[in-house]
């Protein structure tokens, strides 16, 4: 069975206030050595034992669906099975 | 007769009955569609109201692009067909690629809920002909994913066409040069994030301006049927 990651971000020049909250409360802990915070998603996906062409579905999925590419970029990686590889 | 504007109802739409009523006090006929319908029953118009549609799940509007009804809108958007979409339905335009940029989480993270003053940048729309020029207008703003964002060249050609046409006066939500909402190349495709089916009746809104949108969407059909 074939999983797949795909990891979104909000595009660098793309204002990320959800980031900027959380760096905002660092000092709070204690950490004050912290010069960005960015929030993305990421997105687990399991295909069917038997799907094909996984990595080509999983970028038609993430640059239509998971990802708008007007604000956000995306990273594909597929996980091999750990006992096919092995 | 008088026209028929279809207002879509998806799973999570909460402003379509205010829609309805706005499209109905503003003299035309409102016309109830459902999410999953293939067909939009003859209408001369389609207003896709404010809420959160599928929940919101993954980004707003995301989900509500890939529903039956926006295949038929999408295609009659292209033939013309005046589209309106109204805070969750301007969401849906920009997801659907029938309008340039997106909208994320205001800059301040809250979610916003006053009236909106904004300046009517252009009655060159379908949805802002009966409107003076630069007019002023209230229409109250409710959200907390409003911020307009696009690159630098999508905002400078949206500015160089005359496609930006609201503009909030006092920003609410950190938007790019204060862009409440936009218009596609041919003006049928209007979306913006205030609503002014909140803004029809003295005793439940902050002005009547409101009624300005369907009087223009009447005057650009009449003006239609007459060429």
């Amino acid at each position: 069975m074939a999983r797949v990651v795909v990891d979104v971000m909000l595009k660098s020049e793309i204002l990320d206030p959800q980031g900027e909250a959380v760096l905002g409360a660092l000092p709070r802990l204690g950490v004050t050595d912290v010069a960005s915070v960015r929030i993305g998603k990421r997105v687990e996906i399991e295909f069917d034992e038997n799907a094909q062409n996984v990595e080509e579905q999983s970028r038609v999925i993430a640059d239509q669906l998971l990802a708008n590419p007007v604000i956000e970029s995306f990273t594909v990686s597929v996980e091999r099975d750990p006992v096919e590889a092995a | 007769m008088s026209a028929r504007i279809g207002i879509v109802t998806f799973p999570g739409s909460l402003d379509d009955r205010d829609a309805a009523r706005a499209v109905y006090l503003g003299g035309a006929e409102p016309v109830a569609l459902w999410h999953d319908d293939t067909q939009i029953h003859s209408v001369d118009g389609v207003w896709l109201p404010g809420g959160f549609s599928y929940g919101d799940a993954l980004r707003c509007g995301a989900i509500a692009r890939f529903s039956q009804v926006m295949d038929t809108v999408k295609a009659a958007a292209a033939q013309g067909m005046p589209v309106l979409g109204v805070c969750n339905g301007f969401q849906v335009l920009c997801e659907s690629h029938l309008l340039p940029g997106a909208l994320v989480r205001n800059a301040h993270l809250r979610y916003r809920n006053r009236p909106a003053r904004l300046r009517v940048e252009t009655a060159r729309t379908a949805w802002t002909s009966a409107f003076a020029p630069e007019a002023e207008v209230v229409f109250p703003a409710k959200h907390g994913e409003g911020r307009y964002v696009a690159d630098e060249a999508t905002l400078d050609q949206l500015e160089a066409s005359g496609r930006v046409v609201f503009r909030y006066l006092d920003n609410p939500n950190g938007s790019m040069r204060d862009i409440a909402g936009v218009a596609n190349e041919a003006g049928n495709v209007v979306g913006l994030m205030p609503h002014p089916e909140h803004a029809v009746e003295a005793l439940t809104g902050p002005s009547t301006d409101g009624l300005g949108i369907v009087a223009s969407v009447l005057a650009h059909l009449s003006e239609g049927a007459r060429r």
